[in-house]
């Protein structure tokens, strides 16, 4: 849209960052308000402002739909693997503690990979709906 | 004493704000108001020092849910075709189930006690325990994604289920076979 310069300049410097806060309430939702939720939809929104600003057929391009909808699956398989390994390395579902020999830092592993999986699923997902709401 | 103000302010306009989405005809202003009315329980959510509800509360009800319904509404017509009219059968109901809903308001423990079944069951441990079991900071993070680990991957797999619904009712007319666009550009 050569229309909407200011639109379009603006977006341009603002989706990076917001691709990084996004990352940074990801990975800090350990030490500070956040997790994977947030980031998921935070993150969603910097490919929502480029659908919106540039067109929704210039963002298929960037990320196609089929790509997005086994993103989707893959962040709820990452949950679940986290805690099959828990059980093959012999404890229950989800029990981070036995992912390392320490337990706390089994612990840190667990929430993270968990977390990754939540924020690639409710990432993903927020793509979907928008690419099935939005008008071509 | 000044967050029981700030407390008594908000309210007060998320009810303005509910008043006012009950009166519009126009449904992009009822979109618009939802979002103001997501981002003041938002507020509110930080008056009850709880941050994370509140940082999910402003970035889904006032940003991505309000981009999808501004998506649907350019689907749409955007005038609402139904009138408003007082039905008062419906106004009776609205009232008893109001009364009865104060009436049980009673029952309710205090806002705040430490002595509320909220807070003696179990979150005294999260709170002595997890910094010696997890090791994390925050006490949301730990109890969401550790102790209450299989609640968080039901969460995950309703979003994911929710995805595949709309996907499955909206995803495919629109990608394969053209027809609302062609309709509207004949």
């Amino acid at each position: 849209m050569e229309h909407h310069l200011v639109l379009s300049i603006v977006a341009r410097i603002l989706i990076p960052l917001i691709m990084l806060f996004a990352l940074y309430v990801q990975f800090h939702g350990d030490y500070s308000p956040g997790g994977g939720f947030q980031a998921g939809v935070i993150f969603a929104s910097s490919f929502i402002l480029y659908g919106i600003i540039y067109g929704i057929e210039n963002l298929r391009e960037v990320v196609h739909p089929s790509f997005i909808r086994s993103l989707a699956a893959l962040g709820v398989l990452i949950y679940i693997s986290v805690g099959v390994v828990a059980i093959l390395k012999g404890g229950e579902f989800l029990n981070y503690n036995l992912l390392s020999e320490n337990s706390v830092t089994g612990q840190h592993i667990g929430i993270m990979l968990i977390e990754l999986g939540v924020g690639i699923t409710v990432a993903s997902t927020m793509i979907i709906l928008f690419y099935a709401f939005a008008r071509p | 004493m000044i967050i029981l103000y700030i407390n008594i302010v908000l309210l007060c306009l998320l009810v303005i704000t509910a008043i006012a989405i009950n009166q519009q005809d126009n449904l992009f202003a009822t979109t618009m108001l939802t979002g103001i009315f997501s981002l003041l329980s938002a507020s509110l959510f930080v008056c009850l020092d709880a941050v994370d509800v509140a940082f999910t509360e402003a970035a889904v009800g006032a940003g991505i849910a309000l981009i999808l319904f501004l998506g649907t509404l350019s689907l749409i017509k955007y005038k609402k075709q139904i009138k408003n009219r007082v039905s008062t059968l419906g106004l009776l109901i609205v009232i008893i189930t109001g009364s009865f809903l104060i009436y049980g308001l009673q029952d309710i423990p205090a806002f705040g006690k430490p002595e509320n079944p909220v807070q003696i069951y179990l979150a005294d441990r999260y709170i002595v325990e997890s910094k010696k079991e997890i090791g994390i900071p925050n006490l949301v993070t730990s109890v969401l994604a550790s102790y209450r680990g299989f609640d968080t991957l039901g969460e995950v797999t309703v979003i994911f289920t929710a995805g595949i619904g709309v996907l499955m009712l909206l995803g495919r007319s629109r990608h394969n076979y053209k027809g609302i666009v062609s309709r509207e550009k004949p």
